[in-house]
């Protein structure tokens, strides 16, 4: 990997001197997160052994280690950079997306976690057909999952192509492919080789580094201003160029008419309902024995998970006052390296050795984030299309346990391989839009079925597969006709958005960007007519799921 | 219970496993575990997303309200948005406090002794998942259900 890290090397244009110098400092950082977790997950295979093993992690972690996990697989390249280059750029509004973030998680800590641990085995879908006809079901929440991990996979790779040419400084090409090829090549490693175990200790890892480098910056920019919130709010408020609206929510949301405050609501909506019907999330309550487990590394994640967006605020205003918001947008206009920036002007500033090597520390960082996150897509997206497509919709119920942890493996190659391809030919298209549909179709279709499994009597399996679909048709078809694919200009969007990516000029029918606001509601209203319209009664599995899910009796 | 020595792998079946939970269910052992969940959880969540919402609403439409200084360059939208983190650490402590001295204990109240060990049977039903059971020597499928709880 190390050799295939140089390669990208020779195609980057020439650069000065101490530029060089962090490059170089970058890649050895790489370099040495890559061996190190190369090692952790060559020795975790070691011990794979059951089906267990592979997609739960044996069931063998603390709550401290599965919290780490949950807020390295949960806090991607988009929390970090992106919400602090939303701070550093648009001021307040960075925070309606990091509070959306966090409280979300109550969702899950009250509704879901304990109760999937209890009554699940390796994917949701185990919950969500748990009372039902198990092949339509399991075959909905299966193209649900990939569709869901897809989504977010492709923004985190597309990401990562632009991210880490931006912070080796170099625009080429070919280095954004081969960055996308090196990220894919090792998530596709990590997940194959390691199974869960091996993705949790990539997690646990990047968690730590993340929380540190963070820790450090924060603690850095407020000794700064003499640990004084308010000085620091005020440099950046002066620093900005747009004064005291910089301290205010409206620069990037609801800016203009009454449809971008609705898609304010809208966004908020998916934040905070999206985060408990992610698949990838949900499959980590099962990496640990029991319950209370369950429930206290969720309580292990809220504490790290708001601890870290708390230190996004410090650092992206720190970045914004003592880089300021023109030298940010003018190295990348959606503010993506002002976390980087900051490092190095916290440093010593452009020029300086101490700049450098911290500008490399933040960049590898990110690196790490970058890896955590993928992997953990992988793995559940194959795990889903192993355990719920090919061992219940294909196979009936008939494969062994060594046949799914083998197709899961080739799932995961496979899911890779094509991540690697579209990531490869998206790489100049502006995917951040991935990362809230993501969102918005967990809340739409995953949620409502998962909160009618486990607290509606008459829920049954058409209501199950109509909410599913239903959500999920209805978060992409709004898109498909938002202003992310129809870029005209309009009053909701006076500017136009030159990204679209189907027109420029025409106007969009909905001018909302985020589906949430409509999709939500649609997924529980498919839900709950697929259920009404159904005569199927499951009474007697209800009282099982109960029992089990309340009790923890039969847990695996 | 009765089937209590029907013995390992459930001789009674997957029905008289099925019965059995439907009695727990109605056991007012469990209705009370029951109960005593949603009494904290249903409230709970509604309280929450309420007051995040209004946080979000303020944020679209209260913006003068939003922006008026508290002390110094603090204003109101940062106290609000700092709040959200405090209620939802809140939340949390108050959840766990309450799982530990409430729920837990009268978890172990209900009596499963009916069905713990018919764990195949339900599972060969096509109940949970096609494969039963991890493979021996897993780590969960060693201990008793005592044991997990």
């Amino acid at each position: 990997m190390t050799h295939a890290l140089t390669v990208a090397g020779p195609a980057a244009p020439v650069l000065a001197a101490t530029e060089n110098e962090h490059r170089t400092f970058s890649l050895v950082l790489f370099a040495l997160f890559v061996a190190v977790t190369l090692y952790i997950t060559i020795r975790a295979s070691r011990q794979n052994r059951t089906a267990a093993d592979y997609y739960a992690g044996g069931r063998s972690f603390s709550p401290l280690q599965n919290g780490l996990a949950i807020g390295g697989d949960y806090m991607s390249a988009a929390s970090f950079l992106g919400i602090a280059g939303m701070f550093a750029l648009s001021g307040y509004d960075g925070f309606l997306y990091s509070i959306g973030f966090l409280v979300a998680w109550l969702v899950a800590l009250l509704l879901v976690a304990e109760l999937l641990r209890n009554s699940g085995r390796f994917t949701m879908a185990d919950v969500l057909a748990f009372r039902m006809r198990q092949r339509p079901v399991r075959a909905a929440a299966g193209i649900s999952t990939i569709v869901v991990s897809i989504f977010y996979l492709l923004a985190q790779m597309v990401g990562a192509g632009a991210l880490v040419s931006l912070l080796l400084g170099s625009q080429s090409e070919s280095t954004k492919i081969w960055t996308i090829v090196i990220v894919g090549a090792l998530m596709i490693f990590y997940v194959t080789v390691g199974g869960m175990k091996g993705t949790t200790w990539v997690q646990i890892v990047k968690a730590v580094l993340l929380m540190t480098g963070a820790l450090v910056m924060t603690v850095w920019v407020l000794a700064k201003y003499d640990f004084n919130i308010s000085t620091l709010l005020g440099a950046a408020a002066d620093a900005s160029g747009k004064g005291q609206a910089f301290l205010e929510p409206g620069l990037k949301y609801g800016a203009t008419d009454v449809w971008s405050k609705l898609d304010l609501l809208s966004l908020g909506l998916a934040l905070v309902l999206g985060t408990a019907g992610l698949p990838h999330i949900l499959i980590r309550f099962y990496t640990v024995p029991n319950s209370r487990a369950a429930r206290t590394s969720v309580n292990w994640a809220i504490g790290i998970i708001g601890a870290f967006y708390l230190m996004t605020l410090v650092i992206g205003f720190g970045a914004a006052a003592l880089v300021g918001s023109k030298a940010i947008a003018a190295q990348d206009k959606g503010g993506n390296t002002a976390a980087p920036q900051l490092a190095e002007a916290l440093g010593g500033g452009a020029g300086s050795t101490g700049g450098a090597i911290f500008l490399a520390v933040i960049a590898a960082v990110a690196f790490a984030t970058i890896l955590a996150v993928v992997a953990g897509l992988t793995l559940a997206s194959s795990s889903s299309f192993s355990h719920d497509i090919f061992a219940s919709v294909l196979r009936r119920g008939k494969a062994t346990e060594q046949d799914e942890v083998k197709v899961a493996r080739i799932a995961a190659l496979a899911i890779g391989a094509i991540a690697i391809v579209l990531s490869i030919f998206a790489r100049g298209m502006n995917v951040a839009f991935l990362v809230a549909l993501a969102f918005a179709v967990a809340a739409s279709a995953n949620l409502p079925t998962l909160l009618f499994s486990l607290f509606w009597k008459k829920f049954n399996t058409s209501g199950a597969v109509a909410g599913i679909y239903g959500g999920l048709v209805s978060a992409v078809g709004v898109v498909l006709l938002s202003p992310i694919c129809w870029g005209g200009k309009s009053d909701t969007i006076p500017k136009g958005n030159v990204d679209a990516l189907f027109s420029e000029t025409v106007v969009a029918p909905i001018p909302l960007q985020n589906p949430g606001l409509i999709s939500i509601p649609v997924g529980f209203l498919c839900a709950y007519l697929g259920t009404v319209l159904s005569k199927e009664r499951t009474d007697a599995k209800y009282a099982e799921l109960e029992v089990r899910s309340l009790t923890g009796t039969g847990a695996h | 219970m009765t089937t209590e020595s029907s013995g390992p792998a459930g001789g009674g079946g997957a029905a008289t496993g099925a019965d059995n939970y439907v009695l727990i269910d109605q056991s007012p052992e469990f209705q009370r575990l029951r109960s005593s969940f949603r009494r904290f959880v249903f409230p709970m969540t509604a309280a929450f997303l309420v007051w995040y919402l209004l946080y979000v609403v303020l944020s679209a439409y209260a913006r003068d309200f939003m922006g008026a200084k508290v002390v110094g360059e603090i204003n109101v939208a940062l106290v609000f948005g700092l709040l959200q983190f405090a209620s939802t650490f809140l939340i949390a402590v108050l959840y766990e406090r309450y799982a530990r001295r409430r729920l837990e204990p009268l978890a172990a109240a209900v009596d499963t002794s009916s069905v713990a060990l018919t764990k195949d049977a339900h599972a060969g039903a096509g109940a949970v998942s096609p494969v039963d059971g991890d493979a021996p020597g897993a780590p969960d499928t060693d201990g008793t259900q005592e044991g997990r709880r």
